[in-house]
């Protein structure tokens, strides 16, 4: 009585310990990578999950997590065409690819040095094209889906506020060329198809130096 | 029930009652050449003016005011908003953008005999009933800063219209009827497809740091029963002309008024005129089939009105 008692204890550890080893943890994978051929997260997005602004790596820290899982599957289908994200997001597992959207949503955003903000006709484009839009042309503004001073709204809509410049221009310019065309509905194709570079350029330096959402925006 | 209704539908169309915001008239016609870098409005100016346009002086300051009262009515109009609602949200792009029931399509055509209250309304009175039923809060007195801001703001836009004559893409774009009848359950597929991801999937809408981004369409924090939003063919055109944002004239007819179906078979708070009976309420003030209030869906009579828990 007292064996099978042991015995059944010691399977259901064995059991626990197996399950506990299948669940990936996310940080371990952004530390270290996932042991199968995938980097560490944070050989390009850094180590506080940041990004790094001048290469165009975009922050990850505090994203919606719904949305960076979509983002990983997207670039294994191709749907977000992006060579250097598809190999990485290729190789990891479906269960993976939830502990690192997980990891990073939960991250806290960490301060950035300051970025200068642009100043005179650009800042003018850049407030306007932000909070107002450009309806003669159909053009929404971009407060109107990521929110007052693009700090990022629920599930699908991310902050843009304090990401990198470079990075904010290269996603307009994917979705103007169709590389990327993983949007809910269409909208950010539509609506990038309406920008000039100017605006493009203004957009994205107004953006990359507006502060970040320190604390997580309210979810639906 | 729903057949009959249809029938109803059909036969309402044709009688053209209107329950609009400004009374259906010919399109305007133009003498002057359209303008080369035109917005979507009519073609007799080149749009509304520009907000850089705003007087600098003790006028341009009510009309100031009377913008920023459209855009952040909840906080610049507090005392008379009881929903998470702007002017902006039906009225797109601060009023200015034709087809979604602009502020220079409304203006020049007041006063005006509404069938909505039996009277003459002047542009005030048409304000004051904005904040009672789409806004679900209560009118602001005649003469109030709030109400003189907002005509001060909408007589600027209008500059140039033609008085009584209503311009092109005012009011919400007036669909053909619908090859099949509206329908809730092909609605509410519209509804999650290309409305949810916004709205909510109980369409509750979405907040940020305190503000509406997207605005909830039906449940305590909507319209109420009493709003020009609450009509199936002043949704459906809406819908059809702005929605998703940015994509408007993408969805079919059918898709508009099914999901316009779809949107108002949902509870809201309740009517400012219900006079103790959704059914006498309905007699008086929503005998039309283009009024879900007071109708059965799925077993449950509309009309009883929402509040806050």
């Amino acid at each position: 009585m007292n064996a099978l008692r042991f015995a059944l204890l010691a399977c259901c550890a064995l059991i626990a310990k197996s399950a506990l080893a299948e669940t990936p943890d996310g940080a371990t994978i952004a530390r270290q990578g996932n042991g199968h051929g995938v980097a560490p997260c944070m050989a390009c997005h850094s180590a506080d999950g940041g990004g790094q602004a001048a290469a165009g790596f975009p922050r990850l820290a505090g994203l919606p997590q719904a949305y960076l899982r979509k983002q990983l599957d997207d670039f294994t289908s191709g749907l977000r065409d992006n060579a250097t994200m598809q190999p990485v997001a290729i190789g990891l597992t479906d269960a993976e690819r939830d502990a690192v959207a997980a990891y990073y949503s939960k991250l806290p955003v960490p301060s950035a040095p300051p970025v200068k903000a642009p100043a005179g006709e650009t800042a003018q484009l850049a407030q306007t094209l932000t909070t107002r839009g450009r309806w003669s042309k159909g053009l929404p503004a971009c407060e109107q889906c990521h929110g007052p001073g693009g700090t990022g709204v629920g599930e699908h809509f991310p902050s843009l506020a304090g990401q990198s410049a470079v990075y904010i221009t290269n996603a307009l310019h994917a979705w103007q060329q169709g590389s990327r065309h993983n949007d809910p509905l269409q909208l950010m194709q539509t609506v990038a198809s309406k920008l000039s570079d100017t605006d493009v350029a203004a957009i994205s330096a107004w953006y990359a130096a507006q502060p970040a959402p320190t604390t997580k925006e309210q979810q639906p | 029930m729903k057949s009959s209704q249809w029938m109803m539908l059909s036969a309402w169309l044709l009688l053209a009652a209107c329950n609009r915001s400004t009374p259906q008239t010919a399109p305007s016609t133009s003498s002057a050449p359209a303008a080369a870098a035109s917005s979507q409005k009519s073609a007799n100016r080149s749009g509304p003016p520009a907000d850089s346009s705003i007087p600098n002086d003790d006028f341009g300051k009510q009309i100031a005011l009377g913008r920023q009262i459209f855009i952040d009515t909840g906080h610049f109009a507090k005392t008379y908003v009881g929903n998470q609602l702007t002017c902006e949200n039906c009225h797109l792009d601060a009023g200015r953008l034709a087809h979604s029931a602009p502020l220079w399509g409304a203006y020049p055509m007041y006063p005006a005999y509404r069938s909505k209250n039996h009277r003459v309304n002047t542009f005030a009175e048409r304000l004051q009933g904005c904040f009672q039923y789409s806004m679900n809060g209560k009118a602001p007195p005649l003469g109030d800063d709030v109400l003189v801001a907002l005509e001060a703001y909408a007589y600027w836009m209008s500059k140039g219209e033609s008085i009584g004559v209503a311009p092109s893409g005012h009011g919400y774009p007036k669909l053909p009827k619908p090859a099949q009848a509206p329908d809730y359950a092909r609605g509410e597929k519209v509804f999650k497809r290309d409305c949810a991801l916004c709205h909510g999937d109980n369409g509750q809408g979405q907040q940020s740091a305190g503000r509406t981004v997207f605005p909830p369409l039906w449940g305590p924090q909507s319209f109420n029963w009493g709003a020009g939003m609450e009509r199936l063919d002043n949704a459906a055109g809406f819908i059809k002309a702005n929605m998703p944002l940015s994509r408007g004239n993408t969805l079919t007819d059918q898709d508009a008024w099914d999901v316009a179906y779809f949107m108002n078979a949902h509870e809201r708070p309740q009517d400012p005129r219900f006079n103790g009976s959704v059914a006498e309420t309905r007699k008086a003030y929503h005998d039309t089939p283009d009024s879900l209030y007071g109708t059965t869906i799925d077993g449950q009579v509309l009309g009883k009105g929402v509040v806050n828990p």
